[in-house]
């Protein structure tokens, strides 16, 4: 607080004259800050707008990152340089939908195979993982039966399912689906039954004094209370079965972006795959943005 | 009946925390008039809260019951309008849709939509809130939150009001308004209320019997205040008066004299 009229008095040029308006000063010290603080600066030391720094910062950070990057392939190896890169990542993306039989197909294909996949595994995920997280968070009992089985499968690699997904499915990919469906599942359950049991006591004594019907309390009060967490568990999920998918497919084959990954590593085409990193990374970033839009616009206070 | 409309009778309760049993009430009995407005005051921990929520059967006595209209009370519900201390407004409905949950759970059986929505603007026209209906809880004034939280509990005609400590959260100036326009409120609905405070000026204005509880452990009724100021009241015309004072003073005397704690 005192900080701002602080800065306000070292702005100022020393002051010459001496008028009745400092009286006020002298007899009370007190204004002295407030009273003076309203004047206007003699002259005012032009500054830059805070925005610029803050949309600058990143520019220049990513910036240093292909400076680096271009140090790094001059120095030798086989890592392609930057300019080449973006030649080839603009002729990638100059026909991004064209197939040449099952294992040669645009970009474009591949980013949105990987997807549908991240989203049947995914959805499934939620029409299991939310439900079964409102039982959680409900009844006590039942989370305690589930505690153990969550706390020992939660932090398995979801690619340690695979196996067990082609076993049982014997095609690759089902067993993609089903390795994003065990890695979206538990952050649903949990962040769902943490919801849950989070509700305020105070909106439950609502619902108790007015005698809510349960299927009213559940409409108007448990879901929208746990909206915002379940939205956290989507956001984990999404995240999680994204990274997941990249290293799924590169084991099982066929269409997706990390197929793709391991064609090009197979050809050789270094390009290719950083050009395929940069897409994941984008997509990802992409997710993760959607996510935190969908949040906001549910958050409450 | 109007001598007897609500009546607690011989009302215990014990809760049972890991030291053992711990008594909160011991043997409380107290009948409320219809139109009458008692206020419970005590230190905090006393038990007062707990007899209010009993009242709102937000939590069973264990000796004892409430009968309210000649009918004995087991269990919330909608026939008493509870507001609580910290406004427990939905924040993710309006100020319209937080009082038409209540009007709808209440006469959605047997009145039209149109009339529902009647009622609920009826409601908030009471607490002077038309304007802001369409608001979030998060866009209004504590104030203003506190009164939709009473246009909620009036909209769906209790027997009974009960209040509990609904101004404690509030600055001075805030609730001083909120208290006038609760006896103005009370006034033209003939409301009868018990509520829950811990001020000595908010209770002997707005009440008409002031019930001091004595000290938990085993707190119980240790005195019964009857209020006869002349309604309706003002607070600046009061503040001067000898009996008010007296009144005012009386209170105070047996909060903190007669139940002083150490640690309060």
């Amino acid at each position: 607080m005192s900080a701002v009229p602080a800065t306000v008095h070292t702005l100022k040029p020393p002051r010459v004259e001496i008028g009745p308006a400092d009286e006020s000063t002298q007899l009370h010290p007190a204004m002295n800050q407030a009273s003076s603080a309203p004047e206007p600066p003699l002259y005012v030391r032009t500054r830059a707008p805070e925005w610029l720094p803050r949309a600058l910062a990143p520019l220049i950070g990513l910036a240093l990152f292909v400076v680096l990057w271009a140090i790094l392939a001059k120095a030798g190896g086989r890592l392609p340089d930057p300019v080449s890169t973006w030649h080839s990542a603009v002729d990638v993306f100059s026909n991004p939908f064209y197939r040449k039989g099952p294992n040669d197909q645009g970009i474009g294909w591949n980013v949105l195979t990987s997807l549908g996949r991240v989203g049947i595994g995914f959805g499934m995920a939620a029409l299991v993982g939310i439900p079964l997280g409102f039982m959680l968070g409900r009844f006590r009992f039942l989370s305690d039966m589930a505690a153990p089985v969550i706390s020992i499968l939660k932090p398995v690699s979801p690619l340690a399912w695979l196996p067990i997904g082609l076993m049982v499915f014997k095609a690759a990919n089902p067993a993609a689906i089903y390795v994003i469906f065990v890695c979206s599942l538990w952050p649903m359950i949990v962040n769902t039954a943490v919801g849950v049991r989070h509700i305020p006591q105070d909106y439950l004594n609502v619902a108790r004094v007015l005698n809510l019907s349960e299927w009213t309390v559940f409409r108007k009060i448990l879901f929208p209370a746990v909206l915002p967490y379940m939205i956290t568990g989507v956001r984990l999920s999404i995240g999680v079965a994204w990274l997941v998918i990249v290293a799924a497919e590169m084991l099982t084959g066929g269409v997706g972006i990390g197929f793709w990954v391991w064609d090009e590593w197979n050809n050789l085409n270094v390009q290719h795959i950083i050009i395929a990193i940069f897409t994941v990374g984008i997509v990802g970033l992409a997710l993760e943005q959607a996510m935190i839009l969908l949040a906001r616009r549910f958050s409450y206070e | 009946m109007s001598e007897r409309y609500l009546q607690i009778d011989k009302v215990r309760r014990v809760f049972l925390t890991k030291k053992g049993p711990f008594c909160a009430l011991e043997e409380i009995s107290l009948d409320i008039h219809a139109g009458e407005f008692v206020s419970l005051i005590g230190h905090s921990g006393c038990g007062k809260s707990t007899l209010l929520n009993i009242v709102a059967g937000l939590l069973e006595p264990t000796d004892g019951h409430i009968v309210l209209a000649e009918r004995e009370v087991s269990g919330p519900g909608p026939d008493r309008g509870v507001v609580f201390q910290n406004h427990s407004l939905l924040p993710w409905l309006t100020c319209f849709e937080n009082v038409h949950l209540a009007v709808e759970r209440v006469f959605g059986a047997t009145a039209k939509k149109a009339a529902l929505k009647e009622r609920v603007r009826r409601a908030l026209e009471l607490v002077q809130l038309r304007h802001a209906e369409h608001k979030y809880p998060h866009e209004l004034s504590g104030g203003m939150k506190q009164r939709v939280g009473i246009a909620r509990a009036l909209s769906i005609e209790p027997k009974v009001l009960l209040l509990d400590e609904p101004f404690g959260a509030l600055d001075a100036l805030t609730r001083a308004r909120l208290q006038d326009e609760l006896m103005r409120i009370v006034a033209a609905t003939g409301s009868t209320v018990l509520m829950v405070t811990h001020d000595v000026d908010e209770a002997v204005l707005l009440s008409d019997r002031v019930v001091m509880m004595t000290n938990g452990p085993a707190a119980t009724i240790g005195g019964i205040l009857a209020i006869d100021l002349p309604r309706p009241r003002e607070r600046i015309a009061l503040a001067g008066q000898r009996h008010y004072m007296a009144l005012r003073a009386e209170l105070l005397e047996f909060l903190y004299r007669k139940q002083m704690r150490e640690a309060a």
